[in-house]
Parts: C-alpha cells; sequence; structure tokens
C-alpha cells in the first residue's frame, strides 16, 4: 500500500508542516516556539522541493535545493538564537510582546 | 508787455511779498520786519504814482491780458484793466495802506503777534489791489473773496478774547450772504454771455445779448454783493461789530480797501445796470445813508460813531452810482478815504493816549494834551461835514446836486432821494461835531485818565498830518466851491451807459450832456441847502453839547422811545438774531430731527439689516461650512480611530493579517 504513495500525499504532510509552522508562528509568544515555526516552514518547504524534484523534475536539483535551505536554517537559527539570547540579556524575557521598545 | 503793467503787476506783488516774508520769517527778522513791511507799501505808493502820472499821459483805458487757464476749449483769460477809475484808486488805496503800515508800528508795539499783523495788512492790501487792477470779474471775485478772509483775519486779530471772535464771524458770514447774491450775478453774465472779461460783458450787453429782466437781475444781484462789502443795508451790521479788530485795521477796512471794494465794484459795472437796477441801488444807499446816521446820533463809542458814519457815506456813494453819477460816487470815495482815515487814525491815537479808553463820556478837553489829533481830527470832521474847502465839501456837493437832479428828471415820489441826502449831510454834521465837542472841548470827565494822557508820538501823528492836509480842496479842484472843473473829475467822467431805449438811465429820457447840464445847473442850490443842512446840524450839536443851551438829558428822556431805538441801533442785531438766527436754529432744529430720525433710522436700519444678514450669513458659515470641514476631520478621525487598531506594533498580529490577505487575493483571483 506504500507503494501507492505519490506527489499528492507529500505534499499534504508539507502543507500540514507548513499550517503548523504558520500556527506557532502566530499563536506562540516566545521567541524560541516562534523560531521553532519558522523551522518547521522550512521543512515544509524542503518535502515540497525533494518532492517535486522528484516526481516532475530532475531529483538531484531539488536535493540540492534542500541541502541549502538545510544550511540556510543553521545559519538562521545560529543568528536567531544570538538575537534572542542578546533580547533575553536587555530584557530579561524572551516574550516578543513585551519586547516592545521600538513601538513606543 | 509796456512799462506801465509791468509796474502794476510790482504793484500787485510787493504787498504779497511782504505777506509772504513775514508770515514765514516776521519772528527772525530785526524789529519784526516792520520796516521791511513799510519800506515795500511806501515803494507801492511810489510806484503808484508813477502808473498814475503814465495813465495821465496816455489818457485812455490800456488793459493787458493774457490766458490763464483753458477748460476743455474754453479760454479764461486774466489781466490788468487800468483806467482813469483804476489808476486813481491804486494811489488811493497805496495812501491808506501805507500810512497805515506807519501808524500801526507804534499802535501795535509790544504785540505778540506783531510781524502777524503787518502780514495780514499786506495781503489785505494785495487782495485790495488785486480787485482794482483785474479786468475780468471772475478774478475780481477771487480778490473779492481774499479780502473777505483778510478781513476776518484781521477783525479777529485778537481772537483770544470772545467779541472779536463774534465780529469777525459776523463779518464773515454777513459778507458771504451777499457774495452769494455776486457769485450768482456772474453765473448769469457767464451764461448769457460765456466771458468774464470786463469788456467782453460790455460788448454783449451793448449787442442786446443780454437784456431786460435778465439783466435788471444781473445787476441787482451783482450789487448784492457790494451790499455785503460796502455794508449797506440790510447787511450793514457787521461793519460797527469790526471795531474789535485794532483801529488802524479799522482805517484800513473803511477808508480805501473793503468797504470801497463794493462801490468799486458797481462802478466797473456802472454802465451795464439798467434804470430799475439803479433805481433799486440809489434807494439801498439812501436808506443805509438815513438809518446808519440816525443811529450815529446816539452812539457813545468813538469808533463806532466813525463806524455808521461810514455806513452812512457809503451809502451817499451807492446812491450817487444809483442817481446815475459814477464819477462823484468814485469821487466822494476818494476823498472820503483819506478823511475818514486820518478819524480814524486819530481816534486811534485818543483810544492810546487815554490807555484804551473808548467811550466819548469818559473823554473830554484833550485838546490841550493832544493838539496835533485835535487838529487833524477837526480838519477831517471839517470834511465829512462838508464845510467849504474841504475836500468832501466838493465830493459832498456833486452827489447832493446828483441827487436833486434825479429828483428833477424822474419827478414824483423820488423827491425822498434828495430829501434824504440833505437830511443826512445836517445829521452828519451834527454827530461829528458832537463827538468833536465831547471828546477834545469842554471840562475833562475822566481826570485820571486825562492826566496820563499825552501827544502819540511823530510816526502816529504824521500819517494824520499827511492825511488831513489831502482833505483839503487843492488836491483835487482848484476852484473851491465846483469840483467839476478840477482834474479828478475831468479824468474820470461818469461813462455813457451802453443800454439804449427804454432800459438806459439818461438815453430814455435825456441824452448824457444834458444830463450834465441838469446836475450843473443843481450845483449851487444844493451847495446852499448843504451848508444850511451842515451849519444848522453843527450850531444844535454846539447848543447841545458846548453852550449846553439845551438839556439833553431833558431832551432825551422826554424822547426815550426813539433815543432807545437809535441807540439799539434800530434793534437790527436784535431783528436779524430773531429772525435769521432764530430760524437758522429753527430750520437746523427740524434739520436735526430728520436727521435723529429719518436719516439716522435709515441708517440704523440698514446697519440692522446687513447685522442681520451677516448673522445669518455668520450661521450658515458656522453650521454647514464648518460642519462640512468638522465632518471631514471627524471622518478621518474616525477612520483612523478604526485603523489605528490594526497598528498593534506585534508582528504576529501584522503576520495575521498578511495571511488573511493572501487567502483573501487567492479567493478573489481564482477565477482567473
Amino acid at each position: 500500500m506504500f507503494t501507492d504513495v505519490g506527489l499528492n500525499h507529500y505534499l499534504v504532510v508539507s502543507g500540514i508542516l507548513f499550517g503548523l509552522g504558520l500556527f506557532a508562528l502566530i499563536s506562540r509568544k516566545n521567541a524560541i516556539l516562534i523560531l521553532m515555526g519558522i523551522e518547521l516552514i522550512l521543512n515544509a518547504c524542503n518535502i515540497n522541493l525533494i518532492a517535486f524534484a522528484r516526481y516532475k523534475a530532475n531529483p538531484i536539483d531539488g536535493q540540492v535545493m534542500a541541502i541549502f535551505v538545510i544550511i540556510l536554517a543553521v545559519c538562521e537559527a545560529a543568528i536567531a538564537l544570538a538575537i534572542i539570547i542578546n533580547i533575553y540579556k536587555n530584557f530579561s524575557t524572551v516574550d516578543v510582546d513585551e519586547v516592545n521598545t521600538l513601538r513606543e | 508787455m509796456e512799462l506801465i503793467f509791468k509796474l502794476s503787476i510790482l504793484i500787485l506783488l510787493l504787498p504779497l511779498l511782504s505777506f509772504v516774508i513775514l508770515i514765514f520769517f516776521g519772528k527772525r527778522i530785526p524789529r519784526k520786519g516792520d520796516w521791511l513791511a513799510n519800506f515795500l507799501l511806501f515803494l507801492n505808493l511810489a510806484l503808484s504814482f508813477v502808473v498814475l502820472a503814465l495813465f495821465l499821459g496816455e489818457k485812455k483805458p490800456l488793459s493787458f491780458e493774457f490766458n490763464w487757464f483753458t477748460i476743455g476749449s474754453f479760454n479764461i483769460s486774466a489781466g490788468i484793466l487800468i483806467d482813469s477809475v483804476s489808476a486813481i484808486m491804486l494811489v488811493v488805496v497805496n495812501i491808506v495802506s501805507s500810512f497805515v503800515h506807519l501808524f500801526s508800528v507804534k499802535y501795535m508795539e509790544n504785540d505778540a503777534k506783531y510781524s502777524i499783523y503787518f502780514a495780514y495788512l499786506g495781503l489785505f492790501t494785495f487782495s485790495m489791489l488785486g480787485i482794482v487792477l483785474t479786468n475780468t470779474i471772475l478774478l475780481m471775485y477771487v480778490f473779492w473773496e481774499l479780502v473777505g478772509l483778510s478781513s476776518y483775519l484781521l477783525i479777529g486779530f485778537w481772537y483770544e478774547n470772545k467779541p472779536p471772535q463774534e465780529a469777525a464771524k459776523k463779518a464773515f458770514i454777513v459778507n458771504r450772504i451777499g457774495d452769494v447774491g455776486f457769485l450768482t450775478g456772474i453765473m448769469i453774465l457767464f451764461f448769457t454771455l460765456q466771458t468774464f472779461n470786463f469788456s467782453e460783458i460790455f460788448n454783449g450787453v451793448a449787442s442786446g445779448q443780454l437784456s431786460g429782466a435778465w439783466l435788471t437781475a444781473a445787476g441787482i444781484l451783482l450789487f448784492c454783493g457790494a451790499v455785503g462789502k460796502s455794508a449797506q443795508f440790510p447787511l450793514h451790521v457787521w461793519l460797527p461789530d469790526a471795531m474789535e479788530g485794532p483801529t488802524p485795521v479799522s482805517a484800513l477796512i473803511h477808508a480805501a480797501t473793503m468797504v470801497a471794494a463794493g462801490v468799486y465794484m458797481v462802478s466797473r459795472i456802472f454802465i451795464m445796470l439798467s434804470a430799475d437796477a439803479l433805481t433799486v441801488i440809489a434807494y439801498v444807499g439812501a436808506v443805509t445813508a438815513f438809518i446808519s446816521a440816525s443811529i450815529a446820533l446816539t452812539q457813545n463809542d468813538i469808533k463806532r460813531v466813525l463806524a455808521y458814519s461810514t455806513i452812512s457815506q457809503l451809502g451817499y456813494m451807492i446812491m450817487a452810482l444809483g442817481v446815475g453819477a459814477m464819477s462823484y460816487a468814485m469821487f466822494h470815495l476818494v476823498t472820503h478815504a483819506f478823511f475818514k482815515a486820518c478819524l480814524f487814525l486819530a481816534a486811534g491815537s485818543v483810544i492810546i493816549g487815554l490807555h484804551h479808553v473808548q467811550d466819548i463820556r469818559e473823554m473830554g478837553g484833550l485838546k490841550k494834551k493832544m493838539p496835533l489829533t485835535y487838529w487833524t481830527f477837526l480838519i477831517a470832521t471839517l470834511a465829512l461835514s462838508g464845510i467849504p474847502f474841504t475836500s468832501g465839501f466838493l465830493s459832498k456837493d456833486s452827489i447832493l446836486s446828483a441827487t436833486m437832479a434825479f429828483y428833477h428828471i424822474n419827478g414824483g415820489v423820488h423827491i425822498i432821494i434828495p430829501v434824504i441826502a440833505f437830511l443826512v449831510a445836517g445829521m452828519t454834521a451834527f454827530y461829528m461835531f458832537r463827538l468833536v465837542i465831547k471828546t477834545f472841548l469842554g471840562e475833562p470827565r475822566n481826570t485820571h485818565a486825562y492826566e496820563h494822557c499825552k501827544e502819540s508820538p511823530v510816526v502816529m501823528t504824521l500819517p494824520l498830518i499827511v492825511l488831513s492836509v489831502l482833505s483839503f480842496f487843492a488836491f483835487y479842484s482848484l476852484n473851491p466851491l465846483d469840483a467839476s472843473g478840477g482834474w479828478i473829475l475831468s479824468v474820470m467822467k461818469t461813462p455813457e451807459s451802453l443800454l439804449k431805449g427804454t432800459q438806459g438811465l439818461f438815453s430814455h429820457i435825456i441824452e448824457k450832456i444834458e444830463y450834465d447840464e441838469i446836475v450843473h445847473h443843481f450845483h449851487y442850490t444844493a451847495m446852499i441847502i448843504s451848508l444850511i443842512m451842515a451849519g444848522t446840524g453843527i450850531l444844535i450839536a454846539y447848543l447841545f453839547y458846548y453852550w449846553k443851551k439845551v438839556n439833553v438829558g431833558a431832551l432825551v428822556s422826554r424822547f426815550k422811545p426813539v433815543y432807545n431805538f437809535l441807540y439799539n441801533k434800530w434793534y437790527f442785531d436784535e431783528l436779524y438774531g430773531f429772525a435769521v438766527v432764530g430760524l437758522t436754529l429753527a430750520v437746523s432744529r427740524i434739520s436735526k430731527w430728520f436727521d435723529n430720525n429719518i436719516i439716522d433710522g435709515i441708517v440704523n436700519g440698514s446697519a440692522y439689516l446687513t447685522k442681520k444678514i451677516s448673522g445669518i450669513s455668520g450661521s450658515f458659515d458656522k453650521y454647514f461650512i464648518d460642519g462640512l470641514v468638522n465632518f471631514c476631520g471627524f471622518f478621518v478621525g474616525a477612520f483612523g480611530f478604526i485603523f489605528k487598531k490594526f497598528q498593534t506594533g506585534k508582528i504576529q498580529t501584522y503576520l495575521t493579517f498578511l495571511i488573511i490577505g493572501i487567502i483573501l487575493l487567492y479567493l478573489i483571483f481564482r477565477t482567473f
């Protein structure tokens, strides 16, 4: 039955992942959780890239792009975590609603 | 331009120069500039003699004119006319004016406005010379008003006090009444003949362009101006009050300038006056002469007696013009100018001597203290009374014979004219000798003033001497009893009237030559009657006041109503006060009511209406326009209030909207 797995299944999984990521992005107050939402979105994107590459084009291209995305996500996570640590140092919190100095 | 015109213009402008210099720089010049005014005026006097000599060499009227200004296509010219009358008047005005200047040096000394006084005298002389010299009636009117102005300034010279203010205003306003007539007369001339020039006016009248009732009306209206200026009945009331001015000014006004202007003007237009106009003029003159002589009988102020005598003599001159004897009128004007100036200046000398006492009841016995003043005053009085060997006798006698001729020609009710003329001659002699006796003869009544009195200095007595010498016959005619052969009357002849047929004075009854013969025929009769009248007047005066044979007090109380009537000047001031002033006040009260209720009502109504309209437009502005503006603001505000909610500053909210937006866009564009 697993042989019946096609492109649509991947897309549904990636869509659910994207939706969860988006939900985390919107609903979470904690900056780390928001970062995790972003990671989910990026991974949903990776699934899409590999799935499209596997079924519609040259698979290597999609895998290369996915590796780029993973590297990008690592870099982004490193930078984002550095920022979050700095925010924490300044505000003693990582709640994004509390970090509103620019707004005022 | 001939020399005579150059000199005439110089004569006209020198007093003006004196005025301009003294009014602007008078206080900075040494002695406040009196020497300058005197120098200019005596220079003027010399020049006017030259002009007279030049004229006597030519013996024909000379005129010079230039285009003054142009209105549209109409040219208005100005110019100078020198004929026998103006040449002689020039000399008379300058003699009197220059000696008045000299006299004023002492009389006005220590006055705060010394230089301004001399400036005004210059302006006055300038204006009078303008009247004398001009050849257009328009320019004459201009100078006429200038005379009015300068007399106003001089009569009101001591304007710190109430009476001079009132007198100046009265003189000015009463003159204005006459001037309205004068101006209307000029308008009639202008609208019928389209010219202001005397010679062109006379041409027009001679050719019949202006005739009949209009001509008579024009003549009488022009004469109205003379009624005002020469103080004729019923506008004579200003002149006695003009005594409030400085005494030398009174001399100037009453002798040679202001009052002479009226007589001079009538003599200028004499040849175009119709018989009716002349009759009116004769009667106005006669009535004036009689009324003022009767008032003069009872007055106690030395200057007031002289003022009424001036009015009376002016009445004589106007009467002479009215009966057709223009040259006699002008002759009397000349002689009168000298002896009246002399009388006034002598009165000024007395007033200074007594330290400003003017009431003759306070005087008496001044002959011993002021011999020069007395003798000059006496000579002038004799001239005014018409005693032989004086100038006054010659001129008055001529006028009297002319009035008799007038009665002889016209007959009937016109006998009033000669009767009044002779009566006035007697009255004049009486009141003048009353003045002499009360002032100079008898015992001093106010011993305090008498003891401090002394003869005036030479600058005051010199003009008196010169003017009294000019009151002798020899300067006018070598025959002391008849002036008709003298130089002045042979130079200054009555011109023939322009009007032929029924309008002219002479031609409708007789020829001019015949008229002259009739006048001459009555000469001796007139002389005898006038001598009797004058002698009687003088005799009565001596009986009353010198020998005291008649108790004057008893006489006065017996005829109390008559005396009061005369003493109060026929109640003219009261009559005018009641009729004219009262009427004016009544009219002004009605006008005021009209103004307050009708005009102000209209004004207030329109203001109320404006207020209402502006109220409406204000509320429109407030509620509609402002509402619109406010609504815009409110709308934007409300819009902002709603959309402000979206701008939370929270990245997650934005993200939510972003996603909603993308979904919406997807839903919208899905179909494409």
